[in-house]
């Protein structure tokens, strides 16, 4: 009937051309070898970071050493409880640790630049300053003093 | 082909995160074991906030809120109506924030956060009306005068043991 009717046709519809799917593939994995990085630890705490609006961009990443605290995750809960904890590297740690914890990483990074190292507090919106105070103190104590509070970014109003 | 790329866009989505490395840059006082000595500030200089285990705000004794922290500290700070009670000048103006243990995180970075804004919105507009371009546009000299003029001060004090 309808002149676009499939059924007049005599020849099948020719299948679609996947000759440039690779290409396609290609460029989204391109897309995000650039844009991501590795993942350097696996969270056994849950990090919800607040957001602010004041916000400095960490520039050099290799010069940036991360603390995280927050509630450990549900499948840690049965082995650290559901009190905020600290994660250094990879491994719930007390804030005791803290000086050997940097005492490696400042180990691994030249001397000159010692004093540019920043410490990225990744720390869940929930936990309350105490544990927070004692985590600066350390970090006080062991003089680094450039801390960075990761928080995203907030783009309405209070 | 398709298949080899694709087995490796899925990798590397599993092995990587997109970072978001930003935050709120401070500097920490160095430690000292001594108690830091009593100075003898005029209290008309100092804006003291406090943040309580409740996370309420007491600003100059003043029960108060985080929508109008940020203009009351630029008020403080400028205080262009030579209010005897505010700061003298700026290079007076001291803020101190002291908050409980129990305070949490998300609130004490919300008013830090507030507190930084005041001094950043009071720098660009410093740096608008004396050299009529942005903050970020000035020189380092330029900043550090804007700086002098208006210098950070912004203390904090130990927290109190409560709410934990």
């Amino acid at each position: 009937m309808s002149k676009f009717s499939k059924y007049k046709g005599k020849k099948p519809m020719p299948a679609i051309s996947t000759a440039s799917l690779p290409d396609i593939i290609f460029m989204l994995l391109f897309f995000f070898m650039v844009v991501t990085v590795l993942r350097q630890s696996d969270l056994k705490v849950r990090v919800n970071t607040p957001s602010a609006t004041e916000l400095t961009k960490l520039e050099e990443k290799t010069l940036v050493n991360y603390i995280y605290i927050g509630k450990p995750s549900p499948q840690y809960e049965a082995l650290y409880g559901t009190a905020p904890q600290i994660q250094l590297g990879d491994k719930i740690k007390k804030e005791t640790d803290i000086p050997l914890f940097i005492a490696e990483f400042l180990n691994g990074i030249p001397e000159n630049q010692h004093n540019k190292v920043t410490t990225s507090l990744r720390v869940d919106g929930d936990v309350t300053m105490g544990i927070v105070t004692d985590v600066k103190t350390q970090l006080r104590k062991q003089n680094q003093l450039r801390v960075n509070y990761s928080t995203k970014r907030r783009s309405d109003d209070l | 082909m398709a298949d080899i790329a694709f087995l490796l866009l899925i990798f590397f989505l599993v092995t990587t995160e997109i970072v978001e490395d930003q935050g709120v840059l401070v500097r920490l006082p160095p430690w000292s074991d001594e108690p830091p000595p009593a100075l003898k500030l005029n209290a008309r200089n100092v804006f003291q906030v406090l943040v309580n285990k409740n996370n309420e705000l007491l600003v100059r004794n003043e029960p108060s809120d985080l929508k109008g922290l940020r203009d009351a500290a630029k008020n403080f700070i400028l205080n262009p109506r030579n209010d005897p009670d505010m700061a003298l000048s700026p290079q007076n103006a001291i803020i101190s924030l002291k908050n409980d243990r129990g305070t949490s995180y998300e609130t004490y970075v919300t008013v830090y956060n507030e507190l930084l804004a005041a001094y950043n919105e009071l720098w660009e507009e410093a740096s608008q009306s004396k050299f009529g371009k942005p903050y970020v546009d000035l020189t380092d000299s330029e900043k550090d005068k804007v700086r002098t003029e208006i210098p950070l001060v912004l203390s904090e004090a130990e927290p109190t043991a409560f709410g934990e």
